[in-house]
């Protein structure tokens, strides 16, 4: 495989290899959180955070963590990670957290995390691990954004609490329960996968 | 150094300092989710005691309740209760008349409920005209002999609320709770 230059490391995990719209990773978050844009931003930033911070650990100690362990490890210091973000998020922003509830932990078990972990972060040196952890970071928040602005302005009429809709709006309440999360993600994959299958053509 | 040395002193290592980094922040986060904690709940109490009231709080065997006194009368008890829900501890604020008879008001303190579902008990954005009904049917509801709910209709007892659809056991668990331990608490501010 030809090696990748640092600008597309950086842009592939915005569209090419979008952790939900293509590697279909961390869907439990992405269908959960996302009925307001201001959860759906939240999550995608804290997701981000976390793995910046462990693809940067993860990326320096790759030569010292013992393959056998690997795993156990990587989740001790995304564990660290998760745990950090989410006191941050109950000490500074307590509305967020009270929102997002239980998700910010679950980060811990997002594949999309693991996974980057696993398939990049151990194999390549801190510059490129960094720079792949931001444009998955990246393409993982502007998805959970698109998903969760669509969702609540069709669910609730409004746009990160603002009314944006007409007055006469009648809110699909559907949008913003779990079958509302399912329809708008699937429209998104069905959307990407059209637009990528004309680009190839 | 042979490769099981290895794995124990990387996992020892790793997990030492991951609990150090943690510990640390702690200690910085703690009191200011502690303070926010205080916060809403004593912003709990003053939104379920009536107006213009004198509060006075006590400490009884580890159970704190909230006094309020009108011209040296008691008008009403405020206290928290709490237990488990459908996946959460549930926590809620109730203010009952001086004679345990009836209940003034109630505010969920905290809850992390199913989303959509569960927190329906909190806010339900469902409703616009009135997210908080749940909660709402408490105010003026008679404790004795028992709250019960109904389900999918209108409440026909004074002692009865209707439950939220989707959320039976969030619902019941509220019901459960008030009804155990407003018991609890007459018996220990009757003493």
């Amino acid at each position: 495989m030809k090696e990748k230059t640092a600008i597309q490391e950086l842009v592939k995990g915005i569209w090419d290899e979008n952790p939900v719209l293509v590697q279909l990773l961390g869907l439990c978050p992405t269908l959960a959180v996302t009925s307001s844009a201001e959860n759906g931003l939240a999550m995608g930033l804290a997701a981000t955070f976390v793995l910046l911070c462990s693809s940067f650990l993860v990326s320096m100690f790759r030569k010292m963590i013992p393959g056998q362990v690997r795993i156990a490890a990587y989740i001790v210091i995304i564990a660290t990670f998760v745990t950090i973000a989410d006191r941050f998020l109950a000490a500074f922003v307590p509305d967020i957290s009270k929102s997002l509830g239980p998700f910010i932990p679950l980060i811990i078990v997002n594949c999309m995390i693991l996974g980057r972990q696993e398939a990049f972060a151990s194999k390549n040196g801190i510059g490129r691990s960094l720079l792949d952890a931001m444009g998955m970071g990246l393409g993982f928040t502007f998805t959970l954004l698109v998903l969760s602005s669509i969702r609540e302005i069709l669910g609730a009429g409004t746009w990160f609490g603002m009314r944006i809709m007409w007055e006469s709006f009648a809110e699909w309440g559907v949008m913003s329960q779990a079958p509302g999360a399912f329809i708008t993600l699937g429209c998104l994959i069905a959307g990407a996968n059209w637009i990528n299958a004309r680009r190839k053509a | 150094m042979n490769n099981t040395a290895k794995i124990i002193i990387v996992l020892t290592l790793l997990t030492v300092i991951s609990g150090a980094v943690l510990a640390v922040l702690d200690s910085y986060t703690k009191p200011r989710i502690e303070a926010y904690q205080n916060q809403l709940k004593n912003a709990a109490v003053a939104e379920v005691l009536p107006q213009n009231v004198k509060v006075e709080s006590t400490e009884k065997e580890d159970f704190t309740y909230y006094t309020a006194t009108k011209a040296g009368e008691v008008v009403a008890y405020a206290f928290q209760v709490s237990g488990g829900g459908y996946q959460s501890e549930l926590v809620v604020m109730v203010c009952v008349t001086p004679d345990f008879s009836e209940i003034i008001a109630t505010k969920v303190i905290s809850q992390v409920e199913t989303p959509g579902l569960g927190t329906k008990i909190e806010n339900d954005p469902t409703n616009k005209e009135h997210p908080t009904w749940f909660m709402d049917q408490f105010k003026g509801l008679k404790i004795n002999p028992t709250i019960t709910y109904v389900k999918n209709a209108k409440p026909s007892k004074d002692t009865e609320i209707q439950a939220i659809t989707g959320a039976t056991i969030s619902s019941a668990a509220i019901v459960d709770i008030l009804n155990k331990q407003i018991k609890t608490a007459k018996a220990i501010i009757g003493e």
